[in-house]
């Protein structure tokens, strides 16, 4: 059991970096957004993911010891220590860019979520329970926004495009079981992720397919963050999202 | 949604002095004037210019304190400040509508934002350089607004009243909010004292300013009054607001920046009150003339959301077209 634990600690910090990454994200649009409308869901969708992180690592500290609290989990470790899939930490370059990464990740994450309800770990599945819900939302307004963008404008189209182009080569990191996890699999804590693949194809091709989008075949797949090897914009996201911590070392705030 | 019939409306009224009077007998049996009700074209003027503003500074407002967010200390900060952020914006979104509901649109005051036309309030003109800055906000600035807001609940106009009623519930979590990371950080490290002091320092005498010009020379209060759009003065408020905050700061070991400030028995008809400096004038015009420290740099990020999103915005139109043209040729 005292190995399932490391293994099950490692997993929900894997999840909650990949939450709080994209959350940080998502939260760098707060106040910049293309209409007001925009500004209040965006932050609400960011406050989503990052109060899934909260719960994710406060679990994850709780069964390590304790000796950690979520802060310690978020704020201080260095960049390889983060598991988050490269997806999550690229930049936002513009809204076409943003909304398909949330969908991407929303996608993948309603079936984890659907799946981790019935999860022998009952405090993990009481954190799916909560979670569920919010993604079934972001995967709705993210893919609205999609479809409205791809099937808007000429302007609006090609960002979108060049959108799915440049993402979706990071998206088979999504559906990368690490064999670390997989006893946990086995003892039905966490459903297994690369069989999800194909219930995030047919969200993907649900929405493509009204966003008049190809789903592009991807010849060279990019991925690193699963295990730790990241992107150089993700260490300036570390040096922002860290600099209080690291700046005043013990504080409390 | 249901603005949008009185937008570009004929507003015209005939302003008779038995019209005239007829309005101010509404006004003085305390009924609510509503969107569809005839009301003297200056009457209008002002709510426009008042409700605009106020929906200005929301979404100003979001740009000093979304400085922090990326930056925030821990995540439970973090959070409580991307929802601060994401009230502001929405009592933005409120309070466009209800400038709406007088024929005006919010593309129409978005613009006279961006062109420098409208104004916003000037305390956002001030830099947030230190994660203090965000709990001087909280407890001062919204603080301040409450002040300026609680009355406005009572305002003639319904739709600005009931907006408000709201609006100072969230401002007065955020006040409470912003007032506990100040104690936190007074019972911090020294460094931490150090920061809170020097946000004090510098958001005390901006926040006084909040109130606007002292009454006399306010071009606006008078005819407000009557109207009961505004209840109480600038100077009145701003008294208030003093007298509420000092105690505060004492109560987490702060200094106020003022050295005139004192206890004075005898205000406030003999209920006590404090005394403090004055304010300095020529800075406040400057910063409302436009000559503060981030005022160009407030619109200029305003202009480019606004700009960079328009691609966003047309798309938005067009897939509607779209799918109204295919449901009607089918």
């Amino acid at each position: 059991m005292a190995g399932n634990n490391t293994q099950l600690v490692s997993m929900l910090v894997q999840i909650a970096d990949d939450h709080l990454i994209l959350g940080h994200r998502l939260s760098e649009w707060c106040g910049h957004a293309p209409m007001l409308e925009e500004d209040l869901s965006m932050p609400n969708m960011a406050l989503d993911l990052i109060g899934q992180a909260r719960q994710l690592y406060t679990l994850a500290a709780e069964l390590e010891g304790g000796q950690r609290t979520e802060d310690d989990l978020a704020y201080l470790r260095s960049d390889r220590e983060y598991r988050n899939c490269l997806l999550v930490e690229k930049g936002n370059v513009d809204f076409a860019h943003t909304m398909l990464k949330q969908f991407y990740f929303a996608a993948f994450m309603k079936p984890f979520w659907q799946q981790s309800l019935n999860s022998t770990h009952k405090a993990f599945a009481a954190i799916a329970g909560k979670a569920v819900k919010e993604i079934s939302y972001h995967i709705r307004h993210c893919g609205e926004w999609i479809i409205r963008l791809g099937d808007g404008t000429e302007e609006s189209a090609a960002r979108t495009r060049a959108a799915v182009a440049e993402l979706h080569p990071y998206t088979q990191e999504l559906f990368w079981m690490d064999p670390r996890h997989r006893s946990l699999v086995t003892s039905g804590v966490i459903p297994d992720v690369s069989l999800i693949a194909s219930d995030w194809q047919s969200t993907v091709d649900r929405v493509f397919r009204e966003a008049r989008l190809s789903v592009p075949d991807v010849e060279y797949p990019l991925s690193g963050g699963r295990e730790g090897r990241h992107t150089e914009e993700f260490g300036l996201l570390l040096a922002e999202l860290q600099y209080m911590q690291r700046t005043y070392p013990g504080a409390q705030w | 949604m249901y603005s949008q019939g009185l937008l570009g409306a004929n507003t015209d009224t005939d302003e008779t002095e038995d019209f005239l009077a007829a309005f101010q007998a509404r006004i003085d049996a305390e009924e609510k004037i509503e969107p569809n009700d005839p009301m003297p074209a200056a009457y209008r003027k002002t709510l426009i210019r008042m409700i605009s503003q106020h929906a200005h500074s929301e979404i100003v407002g979001m740009l000093p304190e979304g400085n922090w967010i990326t930056r925030a200390p821990s995540l439970r900060r973090k959070v409580a400040l991307l929802a601060k952020v994401q009230d502001e914006g929405g009592h933005g979104l409120y309070l466009y509508s209800a400038a709406e509901t007088l024929g005006v649109s919010r593309e129409q005051l978005t613009e006279e934002l961006l062109s420098g036309k409208a104004k916003y309030s000037s305390i956002f003109n001030y830099p947030t350089p230190t994660w203090a800055d965000i709990g001087a906000i909280g407890w001062l600035v919204d603080g301040a607004a409450i002040m300026n807001q609680v009355p406005l609940c009572r305002c003639s106009y319904g739709p600005y009243a009931r907006a408000m009623i709201r609006v100072c519930k969230e401002e007065s979590f955020h006040q409470r909010q912003g007032y506990e990371l100040m104690r936190k950080l007074t019972r911090g490290t020294d460094e931490q004292k150090a920061m809170a002091q020097d946000a004090l320092n510098r958001w005390w005498w901006p926040s006084l300013m909040m109130f606007g010009p002292s009454d006399t020379d306010s071009q606006h209060s008078d005819q407000s009054m009557k109207w009961k759009i505004k209840r109480f003065t600038n100077d009145e408020l701003r008294q208030k607001f003093v007298d509420a905050t000092v105690p505060q700061a004492e109560l987490i070991g702060l200094t106020m920046p003022d050295e005139h400030l004192s206890w004075n028995e005898s205000k406030n008809n003999g209920e006590g009150g404090y005394d403090f400096g004055e304010i300095d004038w020529d800075e406040f015009w400057r910063v409302v003339k436009g000559h503060g420290m981030m005022n160009k740099d407030r619109i200029a990020t305003r202009k480019k959301a606004w700009d960079d999103g328009a691609w966003v915005r047309e798309a938005a139109l067009a897939h509607a077209r779209k799918t109204r043209e295919r449901k009607e040729a089918a």
